[in-house]
């Protein structure tokens, strides 16, 4: 058992059925305790086939697939994996089965067979952790997208997970839903020391992980902190994939000679930055 | 062609205890060749707002004139006039239904009673618009394609009716970053070759900014601005105050200048921005 | 818009009744059935119709709702009066004319028959307008679990109907949607006769079920991912508990069934 790891990939390939080309081939990777990683690439790259290994929902056709030490291939062992690797998907509506909220984040427990005076207060307390307690017996249809991926949160929370996947849990919610999903995500990684594997193809959401992974045509492609990551301008590009446009602008700057240090991402760095080179123009000095 | 709304009022649930203002006293003028980027928040009325322009909805009080008629009159051939406006969907991808890819684009000129040589070169047109090969996806089940060539076959579909508005709900919602670019990247040609005048609903600033000419921001079912990108885009208090944000270019500018960089007020394109700095860093050089 | 559909017929108000389990609901609603076919005069319905009007007082249910319920039956009650009427022997005769032959016998039948169907539909909708859908197959589940053994699926019956009352909503709402696409791009459900009208829905349920089918597979995915398999070994967040009031609830229908087979006894 290795229990440095949360997960650990070794040399993994996946193939669907009648599928002549595999969608992931001889994958490497590992994720750390507490890490948030963030896992980036463009529609059908192989990104969400990677999400599914991580949770038993796939079983690699070739290399091993190991969770919290838990080999994914020992049917065994699935019900081991899938509470400590919990998965959020990308459609709000197609993951909450039962028409209360309270009872859809029960929906983990009951299926565990946990007793149901201790299934109430883990019930309670999760949906407090994604602030959602006031909607407990609401109907989830009158909720906002960003809401109900924040209940479908709450529903792996109850089952005290070691990791949570989310695949492109944002790409169909608005921008303040995005926040509000992500912000649940972070706070949860930073103060229960969850594991958070972030699927995703919007750059600034990676941006705000520890590390990120970029998958392109089912091989893993790149892998590094988020800053080292989008200072390769060209490379994201050959690959199909948003730059942050304050790294793309200081990318561009720097090719025309002015000295700006590599990592910026955000306008407060690019703010510094400039600071930093430039004096203010004549009129105010 | 023009569309003009005038003081448009819309109630859900009129007359029940759930009734909701979706939009309260919204007037606006869409003019031949605008490219009218419309954002607010979810909620904000967008939505309806769009669905009455091809009288998909029917306003509580207003009117909406197309060339002058109102949509809603009595004597009018509302379905000549809906035939000028042409309305995508979110997630168009969800209501193709045919068995092919041509069939399904056909089946709007269908209902407009065309002859079948017609449909064919519409169905031609529409594809072509939507960089499609014919030969390559005509005969193909639209459930065969990926997601986004299934959202470009879907707004395809009404472009073949060849209207003269294009109306798009969010037309990159969900899409990765190459699907987007190249739905933008259609839109710029559609409005820039073949002159449609195109509405389109979004949340990105950044897309706004690579194509809109003007913009309406709607909040709480008000307008509470409308104008060219550069005029709203320099007011980042106020879009920030509803809940909106500006494009990264217009806030960089904006904490430059407070910074006491000498740079105009109203940029929000990177590449104007850019270009600024490079000025800036050169004057400055010597210091 | 369709945000504020309520389900079934469920009347969402607080009362003694809403509050019985619902499995004490579904007992006492085919006993009360059970009455209804027991009781062979109007003494026995004159019980049986104070029994209603106490339950339906005590529901907090408008005595309008539950008339409403009837509504959809009112074909059927005025056939089934008129065929008693006309086709009963008997040998008070009170109307005769032409072909028609009104007897007293047949008139208090037909009476006795359409009251009969009248009880019967009043006395189950009490029980679904009291009783939300979701607590209705909870009920089931439970009552049909001993079925187990002969490998009846209770639970996954009880899942089903969980799940297609969650996403009546959802697809209601995406039928809306689809109907307006297409009426965007030129169709018409409204106008032409019925084949051409059944014709029109064709763009209006292939995406439906392409959909319907889309969200199955992920919703399939998402709970064997949180760790779904069947019934077995399962707890619940909801523990259904029998309390005095449900006690009190089977008592007195135990007396209405006493009273009922008395009064056929004495009278």
């Amino acid at each position: 058992m290795t229990d440095d790891v949360r997960v650990r990939l070794e040399d993994v390939s996946y193939t669907y059925e009648e599928a002549k080309k595999p969608a992931l081939s001889h994958v490497d990777a590992v994720v750390h305790p507490g890490e948030f990683l963030a896992v980036l690439g463009h529609n059908g790259s192989g990104k969400s086939t990677l999400a599914k290994l991580l949770n038993a929902l796939y079983i690699p056709t070739e290399g091993t697939v190991l969770v919290c030490g838990y080999d994914t291939r020992k049917e065994e062992l699935v019900w081991e994996i899938r509470r400590r690797a919990g998965m959020i998907f990308q459609n709000p509506d197609n993951q909450i089965v039962a028409t209360v909220v309270k009872e859809d984040v029960a929906f983990g427990l009951e299926n565990l067979g946990v007793p149901t005076e201790e299934m109430i207060p883990r019930v309670e307390s999760s949906l407090a952790a994604v602030r959602m307690n006031k909607y407990a017996d609401s109907a989830p249809h009158m909720l906002s997208g960003g809401q109900k991926q924040r209940v479908a949160i709450a529903g792996i929370l109850a089952m005290e997970p070691a990791i949570i996947i989310a695949d492109e849990a944002t790409a169909m919610l608005d921008p303040s839903g995005r926040a509000e999903v992500l912000d649940t995500i972070r706070r949860l990684n930073r103060e229960k020391g969850i594991t958070v594997v972030w699927i995703t193809h919007f750059m600034e959401e990676a941006a705000q992980a520890d590390r990120v992974i970029i998958v392109s045509e089912g091989e893993l492609i790149a892998s590094g902190a988020p800053d080292e990551i989008f200072d390769r301008v060209d490379f994201m590009r050959e690959n199909h994939l948003d730059v942050p446009p304050m790294a793309d602008l200081a990318s561009w700057l720097r090719e025309q000679g002015v000295p700006l240090k590599k990592g910026i991402l955000t306008v407060d760095d690019m703010v510094k930055e400039v600071e930093r080179v430039l004096c203010p123009s004549k009129s105010d000095t | 062609m023009s569309i003009e709304i005038r003081h448009l009022t819309h109630c859900y649930s009129e007359g029940s205890a759930l009734r909701t203002v979706a939009l309260d006293d919204v007037s606006l003028t869409i003019h031949d060749g605008d490219f009218l980027g419309i954002i607010g928040h979810t909620g904000s009325g967008k939505s309806t707002l769009v669905q009455h322009l091809n009288g998909l909805l029917k306003p509580t009080s207003g009117q909406v004139l197309i060339n002058g008629e109102d949509l809603n009159g009595e004597h009018v051939n509302r379905k000549a006039l809906r035939q000028k406006i042409g309305l995508v969907f979110q997630y168009p991808e969800y209501q193709l239904f045919e068995e092919t890819v041509a069939k399904d684009i056909a089946f709007g000129p269908k209902n407009q009673g065309l002859s079948a040589a017609e449909i064919d070169e519409r169905v031609r047109f529409a594809l072509s618009c939507v960089h499609l090969e014919y030969d390559e996806v005509a005969e193909k089940s639209p459930f065969e394609l990926s997601g986004g060539q299934m959202r470009r076959v879907a707004i395809a579909g009404v472009i073949a009716m060849r209207p003269e508005v294009l109306i798009l709900d969010e037309p990159t919602a969900g899409l990765d970053p190459r699907g987007r670019d190249s739905i933008l990247t259609m839109l710029e040609e559609l409005h820039g070759q073949q002159n449609t005048t195109i509405v389109m609903v979004s949340h990105s600033m950044d897309d706004m900014a690579r194509l809109a000419t003007r913009l309406l921001v709607l909040s709480e079912g008000k307008v509470v601005a409308d104008g060219t990108p550069r005029e709203i885009f320099s007011r980042e208090k106020q879009m920030v105050s509803i809940g909106l944000g500006v494009p990264a270019a217009a806030q960089l500018c904006s904490r430059l200048i407070a910074a006491g960089y000498d740079l105009p007020s109203d940029l929000y394109r990177p590449e104007e921005l850019r270009e600024h700095l490079l000025r800036l860093w050169k004057e400055a050089r010597p210091c | 818009m369709l945000n504020n559909i309520t389900l079934g017929q469920y009347y969402p108000v607080d009362s003694r009744i809403h509050r019985l389990d619902p499995r004490t609901k579904l007992i006492c609603a085919i006993v009360f059935i059970v009455d209804v076919f027991l009781a062979d005069s109007f003494i026995g319905y004159a019980i049986l119709l104070a029994f209603l009007y106490a339950v339906t007082r005590l529901s907090n249910v408008p005595f309008k709702m539950l008339l409403r319920s009837l509504k959809p039956l009112r074909m059927i009650l005025i056939l089934t009066f008129l065929l008693n009427l006309f086709f009963t022997q008997g040998e008070t005769v009170w109307i005769e004319w032409w072909i028609i032959r009104i007897t007293k016998e047949a008139f208090l039948q037909a009476l006795f028959y359409s009251l009969r169907l009248v009880f019967l539909v009043a006395g189950t909708s009490l029980l679904t307008l009291t009783t939300s859908p979701v607590a209705l197959a909870d009920g089931i589940e439970i009552l049909l679990s001993p079925l187990k053994i002969i490998h009846f699926p209770a639970h996954e019956l009880a899942m089903m109907m969980t799940i297609a009352l969650r996403f009546i909503p959802t697809l209601l709402e995406e039928t809306d949607k689809i109907m307006k696409a297409q009426m965007a791009r030129g169709a018409d459900f409204e106008s032409g006769n019925l084949i051409t009208r059944a014709k029109a829905m064709v763009p209006l349920l292939v995406p439906l079920f392409v959909s319907a089918f889309r969200r199955a597979g992920d919703l399939a995915m998402a709970m064997e991912s949180r760790c779904y398999h069947g019934g077995e070994g399962r707890t619940r967040l909801r523990v259904l508990k029998i309390t005095r009031a449900d006690r009190i609830a089977m008592l007195i229908l135990a007396l209405l069934t006493v009273c009922v087979v008395l009064e056929g006894m004495l009278f």
